[in-house]
């Protein structure tokens, strides 16, 4: 579709699993920050009024 | 295929004669060339108005949705493994129906054809093997094979999978078809270039919906992009709003699309959005071993979980 690969990542974190959820999203933010702002999805022809 | 159409007279008379059917969907010849429109025939003069030739490419299981009464319908492959979906999904009972099988040898491609001439064409005349296009001071014979939609083409399921009434011997299918190899172009792109190949593709797009109003799966009572209240997709031509419709049209058709070629026939500025669908397509049958509406029997892959489904892309 033309998505950074990066962009967007799955896991399968259990409700039990405190520590895992936190590294996961520590390790997704870190990657999404690495690729920068997404310029995709972005309304280049929109006007404000 | 045009000598089909004595014999689908002769069935659907019987039919409606019979009491078997209250209506018999099929086809009645369009105003201009080309452009065979829907009919619903429900009396024995009506049949009269049913036509079968090349141009019968409308998916009629559109017109199946929710219906209450017994219908007849007339299905080439791909409508009957449309049908099969729809029976699959509740849309319509399989008692209701008397399915009308007619071995498909392709539909021809009005874009392709029209694109060859500079004047408008007026008449077109079709045999079993050529095709006559007539119009102010030219005439041109075509060999049908070669100005057949690219899903028909590319079809492996010509003869109907699911008929209780047949028109014709089956037909051979085609073998040795290498269905995907503009699918695999665009999936050698970088992501950059891919954004930027999907951008011109949908460029043309007017946000007209033809494509999902032509669809026999877009049988939502609302659209996502119709709905307001949360409004789901912008409504304006800014690309990334037609994007976002193209996008997630194509993924509500995954593993339910059999590229009837529906959408892309009806499409007024000729998008090949069936790129789309058919990578949908691709992916169903390479991680599933799916094709869709083969079998009323099997539940479709999205709606079961077998614990081999492929989950590399889970870390």
């Amino acid at each position: 579709m033309g998505i950074e690969p990066g962009r967007i990542q799955f896991s399968w974190v259990s409700s039990a699993e405190s520590t895992k959820f936190v590294t996961v999203v520590k390790e997704v933010t870190n990657a999404v920050k690495a690729l920068g702002p997404n310029q995709t999805f972005l309304k280049t022809k929109a006007k404000v009024a | 295929m045009t000598s089909y159409i004595e014999k689908i007279k002769g069935v659907s008379e019987r039919l409606l004669k019979e009491c078997k059917v209250d209506v018999v969907i099929g086809f009645r010849k369009g105003t201009v060339p080309m452009m065979n429109e829907p009919y619903f025939a429900r009396t024995e003069q009506n049949i009269q108005n049913l036509v079968w030739d090349s141009n019968c490419g409308i998916n009629l299981t559109n017109y199946l949705t929710d219906r209450k009464e017994k219908i007849g319908i007339i299905a080439k492959g791909c409508d009957s493994r449309n049908i099969v979906t729809h029976i699959i999904e509740n849309k319509i009972n399989r008692e209701q129906l008397v399915i009308i099988g007619v071995p498909c040898k392709g539909m021809i491609d009005k874009r392709k054809i029209n694109s060859m001439f500079d004047a408008e064409i007026r008449e077109v005349i079709e045999d079993e093997s050529n095709i006559t296009v007539k119009g102010d001071g030219f005439e041109k014979e075509l060999i049908k094979n070669e100005v057949l939609q690219q899903n028909c083409m590319l079809c492996a399921h010509r003869n109907p999978v699911e008929y209780d009434e047949l028109i014709a011997d089956l037909v051979e299918e085609q073998q040795d078809l290498d269905r995907y190899p503009d699918i695999r172009d665009i999936e050698a792109m970088s992501p950059g270039d891919k954004w930027n190949f999907f951008e011109d593709l949908l460029a043309p797009c007017i946000r007209c919906y033809a494509c999902r109003n032509a669809c026999p799966l877009c049988y939502c009572p609302t659209c996502f992009v119709d709905e307001s209240q949360p409004q789901w997709v912008g409504k304006s031509q800014d690309p990334i709003d037609v994007k976002t419709f193209h996008f997630l049209r194509a993924y509500h058709c995954a593993g339910r699309c059999t590229d009837c070629g529906a959408c892309e026939r009806a499409c007024p500025v000729g998008i090949n959005m069936r790129l789309l669908t058919r990578k949908l397509e691709k992916d169903c049958f390479e991680l599933f071993a799916w094709e869709a509406g083969m079998s009323l029997d099997v539940r479709p892959p999205l709606d079961t979980y077998k614990p081999g489904d492929p989950d590399d892309f889970i870390k």
